[in-house]
């Protein structure tokens, strides 16, 4: 039906957004590109002069790189897979009729409100502090000997600190998705005697594909990138370091630009591979 | 007998769900107890709960020493404005590409999700360097600009499955009454699509409040907004719990309260186009 | 000049009228230290003076390096006065980032600021910033828990001493840790720790070529004598312990001994604050036995003003009136001596009401002990005892410090920490162009 006329007016009308997305992904991403063929060192006068693929081989033969990819693969999976798990019961468990169900969800929903900075400083503080924290007077309750959460079991601190956050994303969408559901599809298949389990894997299931695809693709945008609750927590110590914040060592506490802007290069390409990987197993469900 | 088996259903549901809402709550509930304590109760063993000798020490203590008032007014407009500015550049694009698709339109909306993933450190100096080049450092506009392009991927994208839901028949009814392009898009489209444009401004107002790299990184006093202001309360010297509690609950309870008196409109929205 | 002179050599009376003429707006980035809390509590005395006022921006450390670094490097301007540190001072200085102070006025006296200081916060002999407070690092311990033990703390102890009175004070079914320091990573936290205490076991980063010296001998026994010790008698998740932790830990009574920041002497002998302010002795940081360095550093807070400000003329006052004699009576007035900012200046340690202070005199005796130009056993190209004060250490000392954490951790051994250690330090001096 769209005609020639609605055509051009389409495109003029997605132009400003897309000129400006063009504009800020290329006008970074090309200075990036160039700082990262350069010896560039803000400390010692800047801009040193073109060093070729020096910075590039530097970065990814440091120790430091690969263990920093599999660290962001790590925490990306391990907050994906309990936001989504304990989403998707929480979700189905604010479904169900009960008291209270509006003050509930305000309850759940709330860690999303809170900084990043905020929560990671509340975590590391307040919780995990292996002497005051409350998880350590927690421990010693029960006679047990105190964790140090933030340097024996690092990364499943950091990967609890993140979900906790995230959890609330996920389990709005999806209970939003499970509100859809029509009940007398249910209703029926429970008349037919079929057990909760197998309800749930054969209705609910198929029908939350769309919204799992949904938080699986945002949160892996987001979780990429994290940073503040690392910077808070473990500094990048006990192998929490990811590619972000290698990036960020490079950049900022090392001063070198352009092994830092080289190592943004690959975590550009990190994030297409995930995507593409994303896609291919997702894509389907994404009829964009 | 059926009604009682629901009613003791409900029950138990009742208790498992407060059970874990209070569960996955404590934390900020702890927080905001631990902000009325002094520093010496705060790491009290054992730690106390409700009995305490209640205080606004912590409180006083923080205002006499920040301004908070500056960096709530500087959230609020950086966070604001970066969302209304992105809604504004992205509405047109979520339109066209809902109603009038291409071969393209899924290539160019996964891009732009895919800016997304540039890793901001890589670019402080560059970006730096921009701002001082146009006397925009320590300025709320670079920041509303900063953050909005940041947003705006997420923005268009959620517009987009607003848009796509509505269905076409009304709009071609409007054209053969003769609709223009613009009666069009204003009386008729965002009318139908007020929840969805509601939801996403709240979530990426969220999402700007909460942002701490640029906002803490391009500022100094002038636009410093309530990142800044927790910066300066994350371990000092000597006991802080007490203290950093009350920044704390300085810096989230507005958009705490915020996102509770709108989790209606939130949560209606906010769903992607994941719902059919 | 000669405005600049007449400006700062006038009486305080002429300084409220040219200052009202010229009244500025400062904003000063600063740490959220203690001390540069109060003075930000003072700040109406300066304005009262002077007529300039001051806008703070007052920053976790971590946070306020990044920020500053990236200003100053980037030259934007953000910031009239930065509070920097005896690493940074040096380095911008050279780099011509900073304001010489070297027209300060009579009255301000700078031949006052202790050598120490002004040596390290100097380049080719000009300073670059004036010391806010400076500190060394030196043995705080109980004294009840000594005479418990039966035994005495000499003036200088030795490491070896250190572990056995460690041994004797450790106390675990009463919650009290024989020692207690650093070991969370990051270069100014337990990175500072482990090099000096690596000074004092007669190691060093560099040789004379920049060639990392984590393969020599020297290091492996400092780390295994600190994680020994640590393991033994020290705190349960000490690898993410710094400063602040310890002070927690110490004021709370679970401590034996601390070695640390002598400027943290204030905290655990002040009473509101500290359960244990009664019974805590001091002595000089240890060394090991026949090696002839001590393991204390040297470190000051310290006020410069970054080159190209339009407001030198009233961010030189600002700094003068900070760190003048002036402003230590004002604290001492309102808060009392032992809360002045120490270890910046010499009349401070004459004054016979400081000296009543219980550990004035093992501050100042550990701040003449360091020597920033001569710090380790062996012969270095570089100046800074726990740090080398080229731009290049901050990020190599923290990732450096982080392989050690994961030895204190558990996580990795000793040698497996040194090897990395080496490898990326001297990675990342050849790609800075050293080797």
């Amino acid at each position: 039906m769209a005609t020639q006329h609605s055509r051009s007016a389409a495109r003029l009308m997605m132009a400003p957004a897309v000129i400006l997305l063009l504009g800020w992904m290329l006008v970074p991403l090309i200075m990036t590109l160039t700082f990262s063929f350069k010896k560039y060192l803000p400390l010692r006068g800047g801009d040193l002069g073109w060093v070729g693929f020096e910075n590039y081989t530097r970065f990814v033969t440091s120790s430091a790189f690969w263990p920093s990819v599999v660290a962001t693969l790590a925490i990306v999976g391990g907050v994906l897979v309990i936001t989504i798990g304990f989403g998707i019961l929480l979700a189905i468990l604010l479904n169900q009729p009960m008291w209270g169900q509006g003050i509930v969800r305000i309850l759940v929903i709330a860690p999303f409100f809170v900084m990043p900075t905020v929560s990671a400083l509340v975590w590391k503080n307040m919780f995990m502090d292996p002497t005051n924290g409350l998880l350590s007077h927690l421990w010693r309750f029960f006679g047990a000997e105190p964790v140090s959460w933030l340097s024996e079991a690092s990364m499943t601190s950091i990967v609890m600190i993140v979900s906790w956050q995230w959890l609330p994303f996920a389990t709005l969408i999806l209970l939003t998705a499970i509100q859809s559901l029509d009940s007398e599809q249910l209703e029926a298949a429970e008349m037919d005697g079929a057990p909760t389990f197998k309800r749930f894997l054969y209705i609910t299931l198929p029908h939350l594909s769309r919204a799992i695809t949904i938080v699986l693709l945002i949160q892996t945008i987001f979780l990429l990138a994290i940073f503040a609750e690392i910077f808070v927590t473990t500094g990048g110590a006990f192998g929490t370091r990811t590619l972000t914040y290698l990036i960020f060592q490079r950049v900022l506490e090392a001063q070198n630009v352009g092994l830092g802007s080289a190592g943004g290069v690959y975590a550009i390409i990190l994030a297409n591979i995930v995507a593409i990987f994303l896609m291919r197993i997702v894509g389907k469900n994404l009829d964009a | 007998m059926a009604r009682a088996v629901t009613q003791q259903r409900k029950l138990i549901n009742t208790a498992i769900a407060w059970g874990i809402g209070l569960l996955i709550f404590f934390p900020i509930l702890w927080t905001i107890l631990t902000s009325f304590k002094t520093e010496a109760t705060a790491i009290a063993d054992p730690p106390v709960f409700l009995n305490f000798d209640w205080t606004l020490e912590n409180y006083t203590a923080v205002m006499e020493r920040s301004n908070y008032a500056k960096f709530l007014w500087n959230s609020i407009i950086i966070a604001g404005g970066s969302t209304l500015l992105g809604i504004l550049v992205a509405v047109p694009a979520a339109w066209s590409m809902a109603f009038v698709p291409s071969k393209r339109t899924k290539d160019i909306l996964l891009w732009m999700l895919s800016t997304k993933m540039l890793p901001a450190v890589g670019v402080l100096y560059p970006i730096y360097l921009i701002c001082i080049k146009f006397g925009l450092l320590d300025s709320r506009l670079a920041l509303v600009v900063i953050l909005m392009l940041m947003n705006l991927p997420i923005i268009v994208w959620m517009l987009y499955t607003y848009f796509r839901e509505i269905p076409g028949e009304i709009l071609e009814a409007a054209r053969m009454d003769g609709a223009s392009l613009k009666e069009e898009i204003l009386y008729i489209l965002t009318p139908m699509a007020v929840p969805g444009i509601a939801s996403t401004l709240l979530l990426n107002f969220i999402l700007a409040w909460n942002e701490a790299f640029w906002t803490l990184n391009l500022t100094a006093v002038n636009a410093a907004p309530l990142t800044a202001f927790i910066a300066s309360y994350s371990s000092p010297e000597g006991l802080f719990f007490a203290k950093l509690s009350a920044a704390s609950t300085m810096a989230i309870a507005p958009i705490l309260i915020l996102g509770w008196f709108s989790q209606k409109q939130l949560v209606s929205g906010l769903t992607f186009g994941a719902v059919k | 000049m000669s405005f600049k002179t007449t400006l700062f050599g006038a009486s305080a009376m002429a300084l409220v009228m040219t200052g009202a003429a010229f009244a500025e707006n400062l904003v000063i980035a600063t740490v959220n230290n203690g001390d540069m809390i109060r003075m930000q509590g003072l700040t109406d005395d300066f304005t009262e003076k002077t007529g300039h006022t001051v806008e703070w921006v007052t920053l976790e450390e971590n946070v306020l390096r990044q920020r500053v670094t990236t200003d100053i490097a980037a030259k934007g301007g953000s910031f009239d006065i930065m509070t920097i540190g005896m690493y940074e001072t040096p380095i911008w200085g050279a780099n011509g980032w900073l304001v010489p102070l070297d027209d300060l006025s009579e009255e301000y006296d700078v031949a006052d600021i202790l050598p120490a200081m002004a040596n390290g916060l100097s380049h080719e002999g000009t300073l670059y910033a004036a010391p806010f407070y400076g500190e060394s690092s030196m043995v705080m311990y109980r004294t009840d828990l000594m005479e418990k033990a039966g035994m005495e703390m000499p003036e200088a102890p030795t490491w070896q001493f250190i572990r056995e009175a460690a041994a004797a004070m450790d106390d675990p079914e009463n919650d009290i840790n024989g020692i207690c320091l650093r070991g969370k990573a990051g270069w100014g936290e337990g990175g500072a720790f482990i090099t000096v205490t690596g000074n004092s076991f007669g190691a060093r980063w560099f040789d004379e070529e920049w060639n990392a010296q984590f393969d020599q001998p020297e290091w492996k026994e400092a780390l295994e004598f600190y994680v020994g010790l640590m393991n033994d008698y020290g705190p349960e998740g000490y690898a993410t312990n710094g400063f602040n932790e310890n002070l927690s830990l110490f004021q709370q009574g679970k401590c034996g001994m601390w070695i640390d920041a002598t400027v943290a002497a204030s905290f655990v002998t002040n009473t509101n604050d500290s359960t244990v302010a009664d019974s805590v002795g001091f002595a000089l940081a240890p060394n090991s036995e026949g090696v002839d360095k001590k393991s204390n550093w040297l470190w000051a807070w310290a006020l410069a003003v970054p080159a190209g400000t339009q407001k030198e003329a009233a961010a030189k006052q600002f700094i003068e009136w900070a760190t003048s004699k002036d402003y230590i009576e004002l604290v001492a007035s309102k808060e009392g001596w032992a809360n002045v900012p120490p270890g910046a200046r010499t009349s401070l340690y004459e004054n016979p009401e400081y000296q009543a202070v219980p550990f004035a005199k093992m501050t100042l005796d550990s701040i003449n002990a360091a020597d920033p130009t001569n710090p380790t056993v062996k012969p270095v190209p570089y100046v800074g005892i726990q740090f080398a004060a080229i731009p290049e250490f901050a990020g190599i000392a923290t990732e450096v410090s982080q392989e050690f954490s994961a030895v204190y951790a558990g996580q990795q051994s000793i040698d497996e920490a040194l090897e990395k250690a080496q490898a990326l330090t001297n990675d990342a001096m050849e790609a800075a162009g050293y080797r």
